[in-house]
């Protein structure tokens, strides 16, 4: 134990010697909150439209005018060429292209329908996808207005339609940023605790101190935990940090239990501090150490959730994906943070860092060979 | 201080150690005196720092029976690790800690008690005038006093034996001096010190010194008798007729 604390007390003073740690400690979290949730964003602000508008009638002018009073579309182009349209969206100038024929009023009145045709880009699918869903819910308002004008009162008492109305839960403001900030926190532990751990044995590799430490009766055990509670304890400082930052610039929620949060931390932190560790004791070099480790991030990262549902990813990656530990803990963080589970809900993706842990510590104690 | 009655602190017999075709130590068999200077000598290349880092432990042979320190170097490693100090041709001391910090590390991981390290460090400062420098930062000491200070954290847990691996390569003559001085302090107090070096001035301090070419051991005796087995002024002219040998 007493070996333990002479490792301990060595790393932290020499982490807080380094110059460049403080800012990363203190900035980075900053500068990834501010810029990663307000540009990871699917939010839909200005949809560019272009209208063809062949009618010229009341009816066309007046579904136009939803399309203009709405707030996610910018009407940059009104023309009577449906070329001329096409050639903008070709220059990625416009989203929507809405062409309204010419006789639609007439075709309203007299047969009771109407045509419109909607022309997405669709090179981003889920831009193209969200904004199809909104043209849609405009053309039904439209729609019912239509109703309410031609129809006199009890007629329209005998119409049935269904009418949807949706009360939005967790997250009632539909915000995306309290979405985003408790993934981009667990984003931001990763890449403290997996860079540190993963620099430093190799670091004492450079410089010929391994040996040095190799030398002496000195247990792996007590080697392995004296490098890793330095950074746990600077990662969960930083989880702290995080929350208290997300509080503070985007008032995310903290509906879940804190603790539960920095419990799950502690030890999703374990799994990645010693996958740091792991690493730096099959590579030689600084180099070579931060590529690995940025090769497992990349795949871990994007297969995480953080940005794509899991739900959506074909079943073989879904099941890959139960290999990846940061799946489990942004789960937990949205779960808890958001929706308040308690220990019960989050228990299945707990345990599973717990093995994780297990595994990965062990792999790690496992490896680190006493020979230079 | 030689004595051929004195016990053996390591034995090695028929040590072989190749890295793929190429073989680094070729059948090494010796033993060390307990209280001695060995003295390992070598040109660049020879197979001294393949042979050293086997005895600490630190690389596997791939055949021979080794002993050090009683201790079977197979079987009982950590023992061997309790008994030995090291100090390696790089210096193995923390650029971005102080003097006393990287003491206290050393010796914290060797398992001494923090009243233990306060003594022995102060002690230490004492004797080699570095009072002052206990709060600087290694980068900013000068390499004799690194390499000083490397060799009192490597016998700061009073290890039986001592290996040093080219501990004074790249500093002056009078540094070198100094330097061996403390190693003479240290075989004074019972330390049996295991040293490689290419200066062949180094080896006339030594008690035995054993010779290798091409990762074979190619003469063994105390400088005396090597001058005269080979009919040489000094050292140097021994290493060279024995490298001379080889060339033919």
């Amino acid at each position: 134990m007493r070996t333990i604390l002479f490792i301990i007390q060595k790393e932290f003073l020499q982490i807080f010697r380094n110059k460049g740690m403080l800012p990363i400690i203190f900035v980075l979290p900053l500068i990834q909150l501010l810029i990663l949730v307000n540009a990871a964003t699917f939010e839909m602000k200005s949809i560019r439209v272009s209208v063809v508008d062949l009618d010229l009638s009341t009816s066309s002018r007046k579904l136009i005018s939803k399309y203009e009073g709405s707030p996610f579309y910018k009407i940059v182009q009104t023309t009577f060429s449906y070329n001329e349209a096409m050639d903008l969206m070709q220059q990625s100038k416009v989203d929507v292209i809405i062409r309204i024929p010419d006789g639609f009023e007439r075709q309203l009145v007299k047969e009771n329908q109407g045509k419109v045709q909607f022309t997405m880009n669709a090179i981003n699918q889920a831009v193209a996808g969200l904004s199809s869903g909104y043209c849609t819910s405009i053309l039904i308002d439209f729609n019912r207005e239509l109703l309410q004008d031609w129809l006199n009162p009890s007629q329209m008492a005998g119409l049935k339609y269904i009418q949807t109305d949706y009360s939005y839960w967790y997250n009632p403001k539909l915000n995306y940023k309290t979405y985003m900030v408790p993934g981009i926190l667990v984003l931001l532990v990763t890449i403290i605790g997996l860079l540190l751990s993963g620099m430093n044995i190799v670091r004492e590799k450079e410089i010929g101190t391994i040996e040095q430490i190799n030398v002496t009766p000195i247990r792996k055990i007590q080697f392995i935990v004296g490098k890793l509670t330095p950074f746990w304890i600077i990662a969960l400082f930083e989880l702290a940090f995080g929350l208290f930052l997300g509080k503070l610039l985007f008032d995310i929620p903290l509906v879940g239990n804190l603790w539960l949060i920095f419990l799950s931390g502690g030890v999703y932190l374990f799994v990645i501090l010693a996958t740091g560790l792991l690493v730096s004791t099959i590579t030689n070099t600084q180099q070579q150490a931060m590529l690995v480790s940025f090769f497992f991030m990349v795949v871990f990262i994007l297969m995480s959730g953080l940005f794509t549902s899991i739900e959506s990813m074909p079943n073989w990656a879904q099941q890959i994906d139960r290999l990846n530990p940061l799946m489990y803990f942004i789960r937990i963080m949205r779960m808890v943070l958001l929706k308040g589970s308690t220990f019960a809900d989050i228990s299945p993706h707990f345990y599973s860092l717990v093995v994780f842990a297990i595994v990965m510590v062990s792999l790690a104690i496992w490896r680190y060979r006493k020979i230079a | 201080m030689y004595s051929p009655e004195a016990e053996n602190i390591i034995v090695v017999k028929d040590l072989v150690k190749k890295f793929g075709s190429f073989v680094a130590n070729d059948r090494l068999s010796f033993e060390v005196k307990k209280g001695e200077i060995f003295g390992f000598l070598g040109a660049n290349g020879a197979g001294k720092t393949t042979a050293i880092k086997i005895l600490c432990g630190l690389s596997y042979p791939n055949s021979g029976e080794l002993t050090v320190g009683g201790f079977d170097i197979y079987k009982e490693r950590e023992k061997i690790k309790k008994n030995i100090g090291y100090m390696s041709q790089r210096f193995s001391l923390y650029d971005d800690l102080t003097v006393f910090e990287n003491i206290r590390f050393y010796a914290g991981i060797y398992g001494l008690r923090r009243r233990v390290i306060e003594e022995r460090a102060s002690a230490l400062m004492e004797k080699l005038a570095m009072k002052e420098s206990r709060n600087m930062l290694i980068r900013d000491i000068p390499l004799g006093w690194k390499q000083k200070l490397a060799f009192s954290v490597a016998i700061i847990h009073h290890p039986k034996i001592v290996f040093l691996d080219e501990p004074t390569g790249g500093v002056d003559p009078i540094t070198r001096r100094q330097f061996w001085d403390m190693i003479f302090e240290a075989s004074r107090n019972g330390i049996t010190v295991f040293v490689t070096t290419h200066y062949m001035d180094e080896a006339e301090y030594c008690d035995r010194v054993s010779i290798m070419v091409d990762g074979k051991i190619s003469a063994l005796n105390t400088p005396e008798n090597l001058k005269k087995q080979y009919d040489a002024e000094s050292m140097n002219d021994v290493f060279l007729k024995l490298a001379r040998t080889k060339v033919n």
